[in-house]
C-alpha cells in the first residue's frame, strides 16, 4: 500500500473541500463535546455522591423512609418528621456493640446554609469519599457554647475567618425573618474543602443549639424570656432531643443486628438504615435521568455521524470522476477506500481534539461559576478509561462511514467501467 | 515492485503486439444484451483508431482493455501478457505501470496542482517513476512545455484552466513514464475543430517519441486520417 501517497492526496483532498468540510466537522465537534461532557459530569457527579459519607454503619433517625432520612442527615435536603429523645440516644451511646455516636441536631440555618448541633465526635468520626477525615484550614473544632465552625463553602461565599461573629437564624430557609439576636457566635474553625454537603453547613456544640432556643419554646422569641449569652452559660444546656444520630459499629458483622434492634426499638419508633443502601437507592432513582441524558447524547452524536456521512456521500457525486480517474491512472480500490478512510478519520480527529479542547476550555471557565452560586466542585481531571473509549468510537464509527463512499465506488466501478461519471 | 513488472521492460526481444483480441465479449451485469467486439492486433507502436456510434461499446472496449472489467469471453493480450488470468490487483498494477488514460473531459483531480495531475502515474508506479526522463518533475515540465501549458498555470488549481488545456495536461499525464500504451476515449469531442487537430498531432508525435501505442476511440471518422490502422465497431441492433 502506498500510504504516503495517501496521505498526501487525503490532505490535498480535504483542503481542497476545506470550507463544506469545516461546517461538518465543527457539528461533529459541537456533539462530541456535548457527549463527552455528559459523560464526564456524569462520572463526576456519581463520584461525588457516593463520595458523600463513608465510614458510618447506620443512620438513626425517627421512623421515617430511608431516603427521607439520608436527605436530611447527609445532603441537608428537606426536614426530618420528628426528633428522637436524648433518654433515647444516650441509651443508644450506652450499647456496647455501637463503638461511637455522633449526634445530630438540624433546624435552624445561616443565610440559607444549614446550622448543625453536633459535638466533637464529628470531627473525629465523620468520614467521606474513601475514609477521608475532615481536617480544618484554620482555627480549631468548637470547645465554647458559642462558637461555630464553617464549612469550606460558606467560609469562602460569605468572606468569613475566625474571629468574626455570626447571627444564626430561625428555621431553614434563605431570607430568614426571626434570627438569633441576643446569642451571637463566634467562629473558631474553617473546615477544608470537602465537594461534600459538609462544605456547605454550619457546626455548633448541641449546648449552643440549646443555649439559642432559650426563649424560643412557642416557635417565635418570646419578649423577657430569651437570655444572654452569660445568663445562658448559667443554665443547664443538656439537649431535650437530637434530630438523627450517625452510628460507627465495633464489630461490623453486628451492624444487621444492631439495626434491627434499632427498627424494634421499643421507647419510640426509629430507623436505622445502611447509609450504602440509601445511597444506592436514591442514585438508582438520579440514574434513571442520567441515562436518558446519556441516551440522548448519542442520539445527538449519531444524528451529526449521519450529518457527516450526508455531506461526504453528497460530495461523493463529485468524487466519482476523481476516482474514476484515480482508477484508470492504476490506483487499486483499496487506495481509493484508503484515501476516503483517512479522509473521514481526519475529520472525526480534527472534531475529536477540538471537543477535548473545547470541553476542558469550557469546565475551566464554567467551574469557578458552578463552585461559586452551586456549591458543585467539578475539577479538570484526566480521562476515564469509559471517556478515552467513548471518544474512541467517534474515529472508528468515522472510520467505518469513510467505507461506505469508498465502497460505492468500488461496487460503481465494477458495475460501469472506466468511464463512468465522464460525461458519457 | 514485483519482479513481473519489470518483464516487459526487455526491449531486445522482437517487440510483442501492444494489444491483441480473439473473440472478446462482455456481458453487462445489468442484462443489456453482450457485447461482441471484432478482433483487433496493434503492434508496438502503431496508433489505432476505433470508430463506432454511441451504444456501440466502445467505452466498455476501452474498459476491458485497461483492465477494468473482465471479458466474458475470449481472450486479451497487452503486451505480450495475457491478462484475463490476472488478479484484480495485479491487473492495476499492469494499468498503473504500461497504460496511459485519457477521457472525454474532467480528466484531472481536481485538488491537485497541475503538475502534480501530470506526476501522479509515477507516484503509483515505480516503474513509470523509473522511466521518466531525466525524472518525474523534469519530464513533466518537458511535456507541458511542449503541449504549450503556460508555465504560470503550472502550480495552479487545474480548475483554472481552459478545456484545451485541461486535455493536454491530461494528455501529458498519460505519457509521462512512457507507457506502451495510451487508451483515449473521445478526448478531442470537447474541443473545437483547430484544437482537435493540433491536440493529436500532439498527442500522436509525442506517442512516437517514447515509442507508445495509442488506441484512439471516436465516433468522428475525420479524425482516422491521422492513424496507421482503423477498426468500425457496429452499434449492436
Amino acid at each position: 500500500m502506498k500510504i504516503r501517497l495517501a496521505l498526501s492526496l487525503a490532505w490535498a483532498s480535504l483542503w481542497h473541500r476545506r470550507r463544506v468540510l469545516t461546517l461538518a466537522t465543527l457539528t461533529l465537534t459541537l456533539s462530541v463535546t456535548l457527549l463527552l461532557g455528559v459523560q464526564y459530569l456524569r462520572t463526576e457527579v456519581r463520584q461525588s455522591f457516593t463520595n458523600t459519607i463513608s465510614g458510618t454503619d447506620l443512620i438513626v433517625g425517627a421512623r421515617s423512609g430511608q431516603l427521607n432520612l439520608l436527605l436530611y442527615t447527609v445532603f441537608h435536603i428537606g426536614d426530618a418528621t420528628n426528633n428522637i429523645r436524648w433518654s433515647t440516644y444516650q441509651d443508644l451511646a450506652g450499647d456496647d456493640r455501637i463503638d461511637w455516636i455522633v449526634p445530630l441536631s438540624l433546624g435552624d440555618s445561616y443565610r440559607g446554609h444549614r446550622v448543625v448541633g453536633t459535638d466533637t465526635g464529628f470531627f473525629d468520626h465523620f468520614r467521606f469519599g474513601r475514609g477521608e477525615a475532615l481536617s480544618l484550614t484554620e482555627g480549631q473544632w468548637f470547645g465554647d457554647v458559642f462558637d461555630v465552625v464553617l464549612g469550606a463553602e460558606v467560609a469562602r461565599k460569605h468572606q468569613h475567618a475566625p474571629g468574626d461573629e455570626l447571627i444564626l437564624s430561625h428555621g431553614g430557609g434563605r431570607t430568614s425573618f426571626s434570627n438569633h439576636q441576643d446569642t451571637p457566635f463566634r467562629v473558631t474553625g474553617i473546615l477544608a474543602p470537602t465537594g461534600t454537603p459538609v462544605d456547605q453547613a454550619v457546626y455548633i456544640s448541641l449546648a449552643g443549639m440549646e443555649a439559642m432556643h432559650i426563649g424560643w419554646e412557642s416557635g417565635i422569641a418570646i419578649p423577657g424570656r430569651t437570655v444572654t449569652p452569660d445568663q445562658a452559660r448559667a443554665r443547664d444546656l443538656t439537649p431535650t432531643s437530637v434530630t438523627a444520630a450517625l452510628v460507627g459499629i465495633e464489630r461490623k458483622v453486628m451492624t444487621f443486628q444492631v439495626q434491627r434492634q434499632i427498627n424494634q426499638y421499643q421507647g419510640e419508633p426509629l430507623s436505622a438504615v445502611l447509609p450504602g443502601v440509601a445511597l444506592s437507592e436514591l442514585w438508582r432513582i438520579m440514574g434513571q435521568f442520567e441515562r436518558a441524558l446519556l441516551g440522548i447524547t448519542g442520539l445527538v452524536v449519531i444524528t451529526s455521524l449521519l450529518g457527516l456521512v450526508a455531506v461526504l456521500l453528497t460530495l461523493q457525486a463529485q468524487r466519482n470522476r476523481e476516482i474514476a480517474i484515480l482508477r484508470a491512472t492504476g490506483a487499486s480500490p483499496s487506495l481509493v477506500a484508503a484515501l476516503q478512510v483517512i479522509e473521514c478519520v481526519t475529520l472525526a480527529s480534527i472534531a475529536c481534539l477540538l471537543a477535548l479542547a473545547l470541553s476542558a476550555g469550557g469546565l475551566a471557565v464554567v467551574s469557578p461559576w458552578l463552585l461559586e452560586q452551586h456549591g458543585i466542585q467539578i475539577g479538570l481531571r484526566p480521562l476515564a478509561a469509559a471517556e478515552w473509549l467513548l471518544l474512541a468510537c467517534v474515529p472508528a464509527t468515522a472510520a467505518l462511514v469513510g467505507l461506505l463512499p469508498a465502497l460505492l465506488a468500488w461496487r460503481q466501478s465494477r458495475t460501469h467501467g472506466l468511464s463512468h461519471g465522464m460525461g458519457e | 515492485m514485483t519482479p513481473e513488472t519489470s518483464r516487459h521492460a526487455d526491449s531486445s526481444a522482437p517487440a510483442p503486439l501492444a494489444a491483441c483480441t480473439r473473440a472478446l465479449t462482455y456481458q453487462w451485469p445489468a442484462g443489456r444484451t453482450s457485447l461482441h467486439f471484432p478482433d483487433l492486433s496493434v503492434p508496438a507502436g502503431e496508433h489505432l483508431f476505433v470508430k463506432g456510434a454511441s451504444g456501440s461499446g466502445k467505452s466498455t472496449l476501452l474498459s476491458l482493455l485497461g483492465g477494468i472489467l473482465r471479458p466474458t469471453s475470449g481472450s486479451l493480450a497487452l503486451l505480450g501478457e495475457e491478462l484475463g488470468p490476472l488478479s484484480n490487483g495485479q491487473r492495476d498494477r499492469f494499468r498503473a505501470d504500461h497504460m496511459g488514460v485519457i477521457f472525454q473531459q474532467f480528466n484531472l483531480v481536481p485538488y491537485l496542482s497541475t503538475l502534480a495531475n501530470v506526476t501522479l502515474p509515477c507516484r503509483l508506479s515505480a516503474r513509470r517513476q523509473r522511466r521518466a526522463s531525466p525524472d518525474a518533475h523534469g519530464q513533466a515540465r518537458a511535456l507541458l512545455q511542449d503541449l504549450a501549458i503556460p508555465e504560470s498555470h503550472w502550480h495552479q488549481q487545474v480548475s483554472r484552466l481552459s478545456v484545451g488545456q485541461q486535455q493536454r495536461v491530461a494528455a501529458a499525464r498519460a505519457l509521462i513514464g512512457q507507457p506502451q500504451l495510451i487508451l483515449a476515449d473521445e478526448p478531442t469531442s470537447a474541443l473545437d475543430a483547430d484544437n482537435r487537430d493540433r491536440f493529436i498531432e500532439l498527442l500522436l508525435t509525442l506517442a512516437q517519441r517514447s515509442s507508445s501505442s495509442v488506441i484512439f476511440v471516436s465516433h468522428d471518422q475525420s479524425l482516422a486520417s491521422h492513424f496507421d490502422q482503423q477498426l468500425v465497431l457496429e452499434a449492436t441492433p
